[in-house]
């Protein structure tokens, strides 16, 4: 460990041991007192205190614990909700027992971490699950480190707060320097049943959506772009019966967001002194919420994507899908507070934290953002017989395209790469032409993907938004073979009935699994055909996520895919065993949004 | 015309196994070991217009149009009626139509459907009575039209069709304008129940509506009826209005 880190562990070892003290008495004799009232909580690296490894112990609970001070029953583990963060130690065995104290079965899946199939904790994939009562001992060698989650693999309990930080510390010195660390858990909370809110979007359409278009819309697009353009482009969404605000499925209407547990008015605050450089541990553990995070006032520098580090890369904002992980650096000068903003993709609400030099300071929230209308490129692949050829050519006509630009959209974020992105989109036939020729070079980007686009509403008005395209590794991954194929999944759905699937099946409906030969190295090629993102996530393996950077491509375990976007990963099927593969927004994962992936 | 065969055709459709066998991923999980993914089978009530109707010229009704439904994405069993209680004509309430459906999705936004149907009093015979067959597409059209189109044979082998379609223009995110329409012919005449060849009757609806909730949305509204050929010949036979207009307040009330 570097000198830096040990220093920085120095501060966060200090604190661990306060936290350890107060949290002692504080689950037991303060029971009923919501951990985030505690002031430790406000200091600490993690809010909701911290379970060191290699050996500890985790009881999964339900019980009452205010939420944005209303009375809640989330999942607890080990007395908060969110759990704690644990820490772990690469080259480590970890031993980590779970006991389920609930009354239905349970589960925990370490997100993103290299084990064995085993130990990945997906009942009916990796193991049985946790019986009500039952403790089950989880044991891997620690072989990674980074920034990584915890959440349930059981049913919809992730959307009840189980789920926790993973936090492994590197055996040998980061390719960066900091002074202090904070992780932020970003979630998304409901007071609503999870089993409700899953029944209210399978039996009523856009059932949280307020912010839908309406008639005024219309008008104000028609005042501004004129009559023909706004209606020939409502017309083409009516025609496809759907909504071009349908962006997120669950939102701000029922959703609370919170970081580490607090809602924004709490306003949980990560303290620094000025001069400090600041590792920020971000990882979004939503069931179902993209955010866009900012700190107005300071610049943030991208060290790490999914736990693994990256080229440094300043930005002012970036997205993080569900179940992605990003460290930022940032660098206060001055003695004073800046918001920590994480606007929920679908402008319905956000989260928010303060990052001061003392508590109690605040700064200014940000001014909030207006949905975005989804464009063309969400509809291009959607349902093309929808469009006849003509509207298409139409569509892949600069001119009109910038027509359409300034006329309907507010979407800024539409600029002129999307538009040449989504030409070659429209020109390519899935399966057609270059794949028969010859595969594209490992690290090429596909045509059809979009690496260069932060995605849906995000206007970079000459701010810097991290995009896909900007993640580089340090150095080549450890295979460099070439793929000896390619599988190509589609990422299908239908909002009427709220079905989700791969190549148009559900879980339920599939006879196998996808199977992978044992170390073979093959290409994954992820199509969306929705007109939602989704995040899909392979377990037990990495994907080197091919967005043009050569030998250097970045490897997550979360792959965001926009709309109509076509994606590709190389991967190493080195570990044996089955794997969930899935869409990691929860409800869609429910719906059918789910395979396994063997490999033999 | 048999009165056997629209009985069979939707006894045939019923029998359809509603569950099909799921399908399972069958990489090797040792037994007992839980589905990774349960499938959930979910049930949804509504009454997508309970109002009470003034009409111009005829008598004062309490209006339903139910539907409810139990099952998969794909396979389900519905349940719809359609009736009204004419107020102060001493009679029960009436079945326009008490359905039960088989119902199975055929694409993206339709439903094939058939079953059983019964025309009628509601716990009495006030009304003539009739069983019919009933054959059925139900979905979203293009630009986003709720459509229930549905084919009827009655047990004595007469055959009528019916066509509601309905729209919601969102004013505000809660305040919709929904026009609504519903279109009825049949291929014989069947006095008893007010039905001539051919064009029976089309109705015009608007209705403005306010979504206290997604399930509970008070709406006031007005519409206009009118009878064609035999239809409204039997209409003025037994001294009722052939053309009419009214207006109407009710819920939309889902559970």
């Amino acid at each position: 460990m570097t000198s830096s880190s040990v220093s920085t562990y120095g501060i966060s070892r200090r604190q661990l041991l306060k936290t350890g003290a107060v949290l002692g008495v504080g689950s037991t004799a303060l029971g009923l007192q919501p951990a985030w009232a505690v002031s430790w909580g406000q200091s600490s690296i993690y809010a909701k205190g911290i379970e060191e490894g290699p050996e500890l112990a985790l009881a999964i609970r339900r019980e009452s614990i205010l939420v944005d001070g209303k009375e809640a029953r989330p999942i607890s583990i080990n007395g908060t909700s969110p759990g704690p963060m644990i820490r772990l130690k690469e080259g480590q065995d970890a031993v980590l027992r779970v006991t389920n104290l609930l009354d239905e079965p349970t589960s925990i899946h370490w997100h993103g971490l290299i084990l064995p199939a085993g130990q990945d904790g997906v009942p009916g994939v990796s193991f049985a699950g946790i019986e009500p009562g039952e403790t089950f001992t989880y044991r891997f060698p620690v072989r990674q480190n980074g920034t990584y989650w915890y959440h349930s693999h059981s049913g919809l309990q992730e959307q009840l707060g189980h789920a926790g930080p993973l936090i492994i510390d590197a055996a040998e010195r980061e390719s960066f320097r900091y002074d202090r660390e904070h992780v932020l858990l970003l979630t998304d909370w409901t007071y609503e049943d999870p089993m409700a809110v899953f029944r209210n979007l399978k039996t009523a359409e856009g059932y949280y959506n307020f912010q839908e278009r309406t008639i005024a819309d219309f008008f104000a697009d028609v005042r501004e772009k004129g009559f023909a353009a706004t209606s020939e482009m409502r017309g083409m969404w009516a025609k496809m019966r759907m909504s071009s605000r349908d962006i997120a499925d669950v939102t701000g209407s029922t959703y609370t967001y919170l970081v580490n547990g607090h809602s924004p008015g709490e306003n949980w605050t990560a303290l620094f002194k000025a001069g400090e450089r600041i590792r920020l541990r971000v990882i979004n553990g939503s069931a179902m919420s993209y955010f866009d995070v900012r700190i107005p006032g300071l610049k943030m520098t991208v060290v790490a994507a999914d736990g693994q580090p990256v080229q440094p890369v300043p930005v002012d904002e970036f997205r993080i899908a569900v179940a992605e992980t990003y460290d930022v650096l940032v660098a206060p000068e001055d003695d004073t507070a800046y918001t920590i903003f994480a606007e929920a993709m679908d402008r319905s609400g956000y989260a928010r934290a303060t990052l001061a030099s003392r508590e109690g300071m605040e700064a200014e929230l940000p001014e909030r953002r207006k949905i975005a209308d989804r464009g063309m490129e969400a509809m291009g692949a959607h349902d093309m017989e929808a469009m006849d050829h003509s509207e298409m050519e139409g569509m892949d006509h600069s001119d009109d395209m910038e027509g359409m630009d300034h006329s309907d959209m507010d979407m800024e974020g539409m600029d002129h790469s999307k538009m040449e992105g989504m030409g070659d989109f429209g020109d390519r036939e899935p399966g057609d032409g270059d794949d028969e020729a010859g595969m594209l070079a490992p690290g090429e980007a596909q045509p059809g993907s979009r690496y260069d686009q932060a995605g849906i509403g995000i206007d970079p008005d000459g701010r810097r938004i991290l995009v896909y395209r900007d993640l580089k590794a340090f150095a080549p991954w450890p295979d460099r073979r070439s793929p000896g194929r390619e599988l190509e999944l589609r990422l299908t759905g239908n909002m009427e009935r709220y079905m989700w699937s791969f190549d148009g099946k559900k879980f339920s409906e599939v006879t196998g699994p996808i199977h992978f030969e044992k170390d073979e190295r093959l290409r994954l090629i992820l199509v969306n055909e929705t007109m939602m993102e989704h995040p899909i996530h392979l377990h037990g393996m990495w994907m080197e996520l091919e967005n043009g950077q050569g030998e250097l491509i970045p490897r997550k375990h979360t792959l965001n895919v926009k709309p109509g976007e076509r994606v590709s990963a190389l991967i190493t099927a080195d570990a044996e065993g089955s794997w969930a593969f899935h869409c990691h927004l929860l409800y869609h994962m429910d719906a059918g949004m789910f395979r396994v992936v063997k490999v033999s | 015309m048999n009165t056997r065969i629209p009985m069979i055709a939707a006894g045939a459709l019923l029998a359809t196994p509603l569950s099909v066998a799921q399908a399972e991923d069958s990489y090797d999980a040792p037994e007992g070991w839980p589905a990774p993914m349960a499938e959930h089978n979910m049930a949804m009530a509504l009454f997508d217009r309970l109002e009470y109707a003034v009409p111009d010229k005829g008598h004062e009704a309490l209006v339903w149009d139910f539907q409810a439904w139990y099952g998969g994405d794909v396979n389900r069993v519905y349940l719809k009626s359609e009736g009204e209680n004419v107020q102060g004509d001493g009679e029960d309430a009436e079945f326009e139509s008490l359905e039960l459906l088989y119902s199975r999705l055929i694409a993206d936004f339709w439903e094939l459907q058939g079953g059983i149907g019964y025309q009628g009093g509601v716990f009495s015979d006030d009304h003539a009575e009739r069983g019919y067959g009933v054959i059925g597409l139900q979905g979203v059209m293009p630009y986003g039209i709720e459509t229930d189109l549905a084919l009827q044979v009655s047990d004595d082998g007469d055959v009528s069709a019916s066509l509601e379609g309905e729209y919601d223009l969102r004013l505000t995110q809660r305040l919709y304008l929904q026009p609504r329409t519903e279109i009825a012919v049949a291929a014989s005449e069947v006095e008893e129940f007010g039905v001539g060849e051919g064009l029976n009757s089309v109705q015009f609806g608007l209705r403005l509506g306010y979504e206290v909730t997604r399930r509970f949305a008070p709406y006031v509204g007005a519409y206009w009826e009118k009878q064609y050929g035999d239809t409204a010949d039997i209409a003025r036979h037994h001294g009722d209005p052939t053309e009419d207009t009214g207006v109407v307040a009710g819920v939309s009330l889902g559970l």
